[in-house]
């Protein structure tokens, strides 16, 4: 009897970017009648799954040879060959290219709820999901229990949005549920507004269909039959398979009139955001599906009692759908399990910038942020650990001496912080706190909706001032003056985007404040960043005259004889770094 | 022209709030919002011009003038930023000789524009050059694409 082989290739957004398209359609020419697995190619499946969170090591691919799995990292197109000839065919993995123990130190402390499945199933093959449990829930909710009963089972196992807030969901359907309205709407948010993280267009990509199948649930209890996602343009293969799998759910009967016979009809568009992060706020986002400029209007009427076209609407963000299959089928006590005392479950994190393994991970709420950081990303790539940027542009930086603390909504709420969508930057000593304030206020600034004062007046007036402390032109007081204008924007700013806007500046000045007071009273950049304050030069000992450097430099100031140090001509220096960039000795200098 | 737009109006025809839709499938056939769309598509639907151009001019997304046959999207979001996106960015815009304020080089070859984020943060930096992903660029990677692209327009 042949075995049979399963090859699973990672195809998220990251994957396809290493090249996994290539890797797939060599497998193809390989298991053809004429290539070196021709012998076994009847027995051989390849699916297309979606991200597994490792994304630094793609392309991944797993063999998976009569039940005994092997997972590939860094696969090539020309490495395929020699993985069907020895592997697939005659038996013995190819050890050289076998994952290392940072790709199961990865994984080990990891607890998967949403991402359970992703990675797993083929996010274009309804059936793939279904024979993992999916829609299990939907069956065994619609026309057997209450509406009642299900919300009470959401509350009771302590689930709260993941996308910011962390309000409760059960009462927040609960909520919508209460009036009586002959129409009412459920949104599903895939906005994903927040530079620097992707746990969203991940789960899309990788398991849709848990989410249709959250929102489904979520749409019989609070009695909606219309259902929207609003999803970013800029996620085309998320809106791909999420069209894919809304089809493919109405066609099973998961979707559309009276499904599973029970009399209840839901169905679900597609909304493309057309770039905005403002449209991420609920009031926004459903001025944005009525068509009208995203611009957030004040709170109450809450939108669980008057939201898109005035109708009671349930908004929650693409985590929080995800998990309520799995809350359903499980129960809620096995989800309440995992978590602290005040969040529950757990929480999928970005995990980016200086760390050794990036990556989408899924953590128990109230993990330390060390054992994130150091068992399951590997520590620091190259610098040393500064600070951890949490919540994107509404959030703070945790820095280093606060590396115990626990990741849950209060603990982070408690030092300035916020769990927020679940972006986690990790920077280090090259990384300048002032220029990441600024970074953030920049794109604060541009994203203002202009509706209110404080955040359209207030963060152009702040950005100002970190402009001019970043170009060395900062002034006593300025530090003071950010503190107070911050304070007054977030205490009088319309929507959730103003009043958080300055977090980024207070939480910095409040760890890090001697590197301001070093750019405003020392004209110096401690982290070498800020380029008004900066120096190239070139180190004499260690410059071998390669001449790269004098290449690279667009404003040819650098000058010097073949095989002889050469200088940098400080006056025609336009600091842009490209020597520092090209130098293989170390031989450029900044300060 | 008149018959994409027809097109398009159809599609939409019974749908509440269909301007964003709507300017969304007029860039994607012409590639950016030509007035002529506008004041045609208005005409049809009896929904103001104004509309159009208040939403166009809001979101991120329309585009007014024409771009570039090749677009390179730089991502700037937290991550590609903390991993040096500035650098690539500037040293890309300066090898297409593009100043401040300018995104399509004369010749209409190039618009280099920025995103937020393109949510491949894991592999910083990151920048889309005709739709293709590319991870963990560097400047020297996109100027030999970019001078690929280029002999690719000369042939
Ligand atoms: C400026 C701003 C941007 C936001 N962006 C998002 C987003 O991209 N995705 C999201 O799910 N929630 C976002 N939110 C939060 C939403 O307003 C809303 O609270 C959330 O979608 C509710 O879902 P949940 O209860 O499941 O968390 C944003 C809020 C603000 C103020
Ligand atoms: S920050 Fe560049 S892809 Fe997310």
């Amino acid at each position: 009897m042949p075995k049979a082989v399963d090859i699973r290739i990672c195809m998220g957004t990251g994957g396809i970017a290493a090249g996994a398209s290539a890797v797939l359609e060599r497998f193809e020419e390989e298991l053809s009648s004429t290539g070196v697995g021709a012998s076994v190619r009847e027995n051989c499946s390849r699916h297309n799954v979606g991200c597994r969170g490792f994304c630094a090591r793609d392309v991944l691919v797993d063999v998976i040879l009569d039940g005994e799995r092997t997972t590939y990292q860094y696969i090539k197109p020309d490495m395929v060959q020699r993985i069907v000839e020895e592997h697939i065919v005659s038996g013995n993995p190819v050890e050289d290219w076998v994952v290392t123990d940072d790709y199961h130190n990865f994984h080990e402390k990891q607890v998967k709820v949403v991402l359970s499945d992703c990675g797993e199933v083929d996010p274009e093959d309804i059936n793939s999901y279904k024979s993992r449990g999916g829609y299990k829930a939907v069956e065994s909710v619609i026309g057997s229990k209450t509406p009642e009963d299900v919300i009470e089972m959401i509350k009771s196992s302590g689930l709260r949005g993941r996308g910011g807030a962390g309000f409760p969901t059960g009462l927040k359907w609960e909520f919508a549920r209460k009036p009586e309205s002959d129409q009412k709407y459920i949104i599903c948010n895939a906005d994903e507004g927040d530079p620097g993280a992707f746990m969203d267009r991940s789960i899309i990509e990788g398991n849709p269909h848990s989410v249709i199948e959250g929102m489904t649930i979520g749409a019989y209890c609070i009695g909606a039959d219309k259902g929207y996602v609003y999803i970013r343009a800029e996620y085309p293969l998320a809106v791909k398979r999420l069209r894919i799998a809304l089809e493919q759910a109405k066609e099973a009967g998961y979707l559309g009139e009276n499904i599973l016979g029970s009399g209840f009809s839901f169905n679900i568009k597609v909304k493309l955001g057309a770039g905005a992060f403002v449209c991420g706020e609920e009031t926004a986002l459903i001025a944005s599906i009525e068509g009208q400029r995203g611009m957030p209007r004040a709170k109450p009427p809450f939108p669980a009692q008057q939201g898109l076209w005035g109708k009671p609407t349930v908004i929650n963000n693409v985590e929080t759908f995800s998990n309520v299959p799995y809350i359903v089928t499980k129960g809620p006590d096995w989800f309440s399990s995992f978590g602290t005392e005040k969040s529950k479950g757990t929480k999928v994190f970005a995990l980016t910038g200086k760390i050794r393994n990036t990556g989408l991970i899924e953590v128990p709420m109230g993990m330390s942020l060390k054992e994130i950081i150091y068992d399951i990303g590997g520590g620091m790539e190259r610098g040393e650990f500064k600070a951890v940027q949490t919540g994107g542009p509404s959030g703070g930086c945790i820095p280093k001496d606060m590396i115990d603390i626990n990741v849950d909504f209060e603990s982070l709420a408690k030092v300035g912080s916020i769990v927020g969508s679940g972006g986690m930057v990790v920077l280090d000593d090259t990384d300048c706190m002032v220029n990441i304030a600024k970074f953030f206020l920049e794109f604060t600034q541009r994203e203002s909706c202009g509706k209110c004062t404080p955040c359209r007046v207030g963060t152009k007036r702040l950005l100002e001032i970190l402009d001019r402390v970043t170009e060395g032109k900062g002034k006593s007081g300025d530090i003071e003056l950010l503190l107070t204008l911050g304070q007054d924007i977030k205490d009088s700013s319309l929507c959730g985007l103003g009043q958080t806007a300055p977090n980024p500046i207070l939480s910095t000045i409040k760890y890090f404040r001697d590197e301001y007071e070093a750019h405003i009273n020392e004209k110096r950049c401690p982290a070498a960043v800020c380029k008004a304050m900066l120096t190239y030069t070139i180190l004499e000992d260690a410059c071998k005259g390669c001449t790269l450097c004098a290449k690279a430099c667009p404003s040819d100031a650098i000058s010097g004889e073949k095989k002889k140090p050469h200088v940098i001509d400080q006056g025609l220096c336009v600091k842009c770094g490209a020597c520092f960039d090209t130098c293989k000795f170390k031989a450029v200098h900044k300060e | 022209m008149q018959e994409a737009l027809d097109r398009v109006i159809e599609k939409y025809r019974l749908e509440e709030g269909s301007v964003i839709s709507l300017l969304q499938d007029i860039q994607e056939e012409f590639g950016y919002i030509p007035e002529d769309s506008v004041s045609y598509v208005s005409d049809r639907t009896g929904i103001p011009q104004s509309s159009f151009y208040g939403v166009a001019t809001f979101y991120a997304q329309f585009y007014l003038k024409p771009r570039g046959k090749n677009i390179i999207t730089a991502c700037c979001g937290t991550a590609c930023h903390v991993k040096g996106a500035e650098r690539v960015i500037s040293r890309i815009r300066r090898e297409l000789e593009l100043t401040d304020g300018e995104d399509t080089t004369q010749d209409g070859l190039f618009t280099v524009e920025d995103v937020a984020c393109v949510g491949a943060c894991s592999i910083a930096p990151v920048v889309i050059v005709n739709k293709e992903v590319h991870g963990k660029v560097s400047a020297t990677q996109l100027l030999k694409e970019i001078n690929n692209l280029k002999k690719e327009t000369d042939a």
